[in-house]
Parts: C-alpha cells; structure tokens; sequence
C-alpha cells in the first residue's frame, strides 16, 4: 500500500525535479519547482513526518517561490518568444568544470548516506513520531543550540537584506 | 472499515454540497440583495421565469447558464496551458480548507463513533495556513499567463498583498494556538463549550487582527486593489471569460464561507451554543433514546455551526458595502506597520498571561 502510494509520488516528483532543468522558460521552471516540492511534502506524509510537510508547503512552496515568481514576472515583463528564454549560459570552461565537481561531490556525499541509512528500523518511529508536540521537544531540548543558531542566523540575514536595501534608497 | 468509507464519504459530498452547491450560488444572490439594501435600490429582480421572480433568486441560474454558455476566450500570446490551470489552482484550495474543519463534535450513533470532521489532522491548522499560501498562485500565474499588463499588475498586488498577510495571520493564530495548546482544529473547538473561553474573549485582538488578514487574502473590498476596476479594468482576471472568470468568482464566495467556517472554529465556539453545555442539551433530548438524542443533537450542533457561519459571511458582506477601497500603499502600511507589530505585540501578551496563570 505504501509503495502504491510513493512510487508515483516520487516518479512525478522527479518528473517536475528534470522539468525545472530542462524547461527553457523561467517560468515554467519555477512551477515544476512548486510541483516539485509539492510532491516532496507528499512523501514527507508518508513518512508520518506531518508537520514537516506541512512546513514544507508553507515555507518552500509557499512563501519562497511566491517571491520567486514575483521576481521572475518583474524582470520578465517583456518576455514574448525568445526573450523568455534564459540568456544563454557562458562556456566558461572553469565555472563548468567547478560546478561539475561540486555536483558530483554532493551526489557522492548522497549516495554514501543513503547506503549508510537504516530503512524501516523499528526504532525510529514511535508512536507519536512527526507530531507538532514531538517535533517541537526535540527542537526545544536535544537541538537547542543548532535551532538557536539558525534563528540567529535568519535574522542577521535579514537586517543585512534591511541595511543593503536602505543604502540604495537614501 | 467500509462503514468508515461510507461515512467519509457522506461527509465529504455534505461539505461540497454546502459550500459549492448551495452557498456559493446563494451567496451571489444575497451579495446583490444586501447591496441593493444598503444603498437604498430594488435590485436584482429582473432574472423571472413566466413572470414569477422569487426575490431575484434566479439570477443565480441565470449567471450558471451565462458562464457555460459564454465562449471561453484565450487572448493571443497568451500561455494556453497556464491561463487554463490558474483558474482551477485557485477554485480547489478554497474548497480543500474543508476537509480539516469540524462542523461538529464527536457523536456516537448506533455504536459507531461519528466525528465530523473529513480528516482530522494532528496539524490542522496548518494545513489550512498551507493551503491558503497555495492559492496564491492560481492568482498570481493567472495575470502572468494571460498577458495582459493590467492583469500582470493585479497579480503582482496579489502576491505581495498575499504574502503580507499572511504574516499576520500565521502569528495570530500562534496566540491562539497558545492558549488552547493544540493545532487540531477539533480540539480547539471542543475546548470552547464554556462561553467564556470562546476564542474571542482569549483573544479579542486576535480575532480582529485574523479576520482582517483573512479579508485581505480573499482581496474583497477594502483589500481589493489586485481587482481593481478603476485602476486595473478587472485586475489578474482580466482576460477571463465563461466558465474560466466563473471559478476565480466561485472561489471568492467559497473562501467566504471558508473564513467564516475557520473564524467559527477558532474564535467563536464551533458548534457550542452558549450558556449551553451539550450535556444539558443532551440530557433534554434523553426521552428521545440514546441513539436519536445523540443524533438530534449531531444535527443542532451542525445548524448551530453553520448559523455562526452565515453571521460571518453577513458580516463580511456588511464590511464590503461599507467601506471603500483602500489605496495600494495603504493596505501595505497597515499590514506592515501596524497588524505586524500588533500582532507580535499578542503573542508577547498572551505568553506572559499564559505564565502568569500558570
């Protein structure tokens, strides 16, 4: 029954993955994208991860890709034809050599923890496993600190986004 | 388990029934009725049937049968694709916000247990929040499909106006879910069955503060500068037309319905009538036999619910036939400058009383 469910999931979830890739108009890479991790939160579901997808939803394909659309619409506003193609990309020999590397490692580092990883292990998943109450005690005990720092973290990226915009305006 | 089926089932057709069936052809009618009250006019009685014109009711057919019937116009240039699937992004996340809101309690009806609730989900109301962050893009892909500059700038007021306040009401309804301790739309109703710990007297700046957000995502007037006729000929469903312009209308009255249902459930009781416990009530009906009394009483709780809906959706309606349209930089200043604060100001407020208490 599971595998009913998340091999179609997860074929259509690459299928949009490849289609933001490919896709030559922005646009509509921006929605495979959405796709994409609508999909992802589906397979999240299935973990019994809820409150992780449904976060998912409201962060990523929510609130994110809003203002990805935003931006692409704003600088896009003449594209007819060919301007609504990506300029296309420089052959610059390094940048490629360097990005392919950078793919391949983090495909490497992947497939390493995939191998490592302990599928269906009783252990894991409790009763009450991807719950909101879970989730958040975790959070508040065993991962304070991380969680505290990324918090720090979001606002300082914030200001920095306040102050360089502000510079521009006065 | 195919009881389990049957029941969901049921549910599932009763809330489609509800919303897409009844309220949203109704709601046009009482829309141009209270209108014409309000401004002092007859209004729609003209739609008659050999001669008969039930108060106006029938312009409701007549608007279905203009929109199957009117050609379905895709501009040129225009994303075909995209320009159809935009409407049905934005009709299905209006109606989807049902599946985890409870028109009712729990009731046990000839030995099975019957909850009136589609799904509910341990993060309920979230799901909702999620589902209402996803119907920003019905609007917001529509005005880019259609290309049209009006209808690219309505959907621009659309996205940033939608994601302004949506800010507002995910820290609103952080309050409260601080004060009923749960994200479960079913126990935040059953929580409220004393009438002084309805969700309003909790939170009495919440349930302003979330009902102005929620208006503003529905962009109803005064929030509804993405549509704006004076500036924007129709706004991001400029180019609609037929059955297309039909579901971005539709979707506006099912979103009523659902914030009216959403404000029930969290601020106003659900399915409680005040100074009235379900056990009293219960207790009226006993003559009746445990199974009846259970089951009368499933079906006032579900007109009880839906009477405290239609009392929001007036309300709305009231709001929208009184006020004029707020100006483009009003609507952000208010979002930003004073709901954000405000509404950062609640939970502050709420956490130390919630201490205090404790």
């Amino acid at each position: 029954m599971e595998l009913l469910i998340f091999y179609p999931l997860a074929g259509i979830c690459i299928l949009f993955a490849l289609g933001v890739v490919i896709n030559n108009s922005p646009i509509n890479s921006a929605i495979s994208l959405i796709g994409m991790m609508l999909c992802l939160a589906g397979v999240f579901i299935l973990q019994q991860a809820h409150f992780i997808a449904v976060l998912q939803i409201i962060i990523y394909a929510g609130a994110i890709m809003v203002l990805f659309m935003f931006v692409i619409m704003l600088l896009n506003l003449k594209g007819k034809g060919e301007d609504d193609k990506w300029q296309s990309r420089d052959n610059n020999l390094l940048l490629n050599v360097l990005s392919g590397l950078l793919a391949a490692g983090i495909l490497y580092k992947l497939i390493s923890i995939i191998n490592e990883a302990k599928f269906n292990s009783p252990a894991l998943t409790s009763e009450n496993f991807g719950t909101v109450r879970e989730v958040g005690t975790i959070l508040f005990t065993e991962f304070v600190l991380p969680f505290e720092v990324a918090s720090i973290l979001l606002l300082v990226a914030m200001i920095g986004a306040v102050v360089l915009a502000k510079s521009k305006v006065d | 388990m195919l009881l389990e089926l049957i029941i969901t089932l049921v549910k599932v057709f009763f809330i489609i029934g509800v919303t897409v069936v009844f309220f949203a052809p109704v709601l046009t009618w009482v829309e141009r009725k209270q209108s014409a009250i309000m401004q002092d006019r007859v209004g729609a009685n003209r739609a008659d049937i050999l001669g008969f014109t039930a108060l106006g009711l029938f312009h409701a057919i007549a608007d279905a049968i203009k929109m199957f019937t009117k050609e379905d116009f895709i501009p040129q240039g225009a994303n075909r694709f995209l320009h159809t699937l935009s409407p049905i992004i934005a009709v299905i996340p209006a109606i989807l916000t049902f599946a985890v809101v409870p028109f009712g309690g729990q009731y046990e009806l000839w030995g099975t247990k019957v909850n009136l609730v589609i799904s509910d989900l341990d993060v309920g109301l979230l799901f909702v929040f999620a589902i209402a962050s996803i119907a920003t893009y019905g609007y917001v892909i529509s005005g880019w499909a259609s290309n049209n500059n009006w209808s690219l700038l309505g959907s621009m007021r659309t996205a940033s106006q939608m994601i302004s306040y949506e800010v507002t009401m995910g820290l609103t309804i952080i309050g409260v879910l601080m004060v009923f301790g749960s994200l479960k739309l079913t126990e935040i109703g059953a929580a409220q069955e004393d009438f002084l710990s309805w969700g309003f007297f909790m939170q009495p700046l919440g349930f302003f503060m979330f009902l102005t957000a929620s208006i503003a995502e529905n962009k109803r007037i005064p929030f509804d500068a993405p549509e704006a006729e004076s500036e924007l000929v129709a706004g991001y469903f400029t180019e609609y037309s037929g059955l297309k312009f039909g579901m971005f209308f539709m979707s506006e009255f099912i979103e009523m319905v659902t914030i009216g249902a959403i404000v029930t459930v969290l601020f106003f009781g659900a399915w409680h009538i005040p100074f009235l416990p379900s056990a009293t009530l219960l207790s009226w009906l006993d003559f009746l036999g445990t199974n009846w009394a259970n089951l009368v009483l499933m079906l006032i709780h579900i007109g009880v619910f839906f009477a405290k809906v239609i009392f929001f959706i007036w309300f709305q309606m009231t709001i929208r036939w009184t006020l004029p349209r707020f100006r483009y930089d009003q609507i952000m200043k208010l979002g930003w400058k004073i709901l954000l604060p405000l509404s950062l100001a609640n939970i502050l407020i709420t956490g130390i009383v919630i201490l205090a208490i404790n």
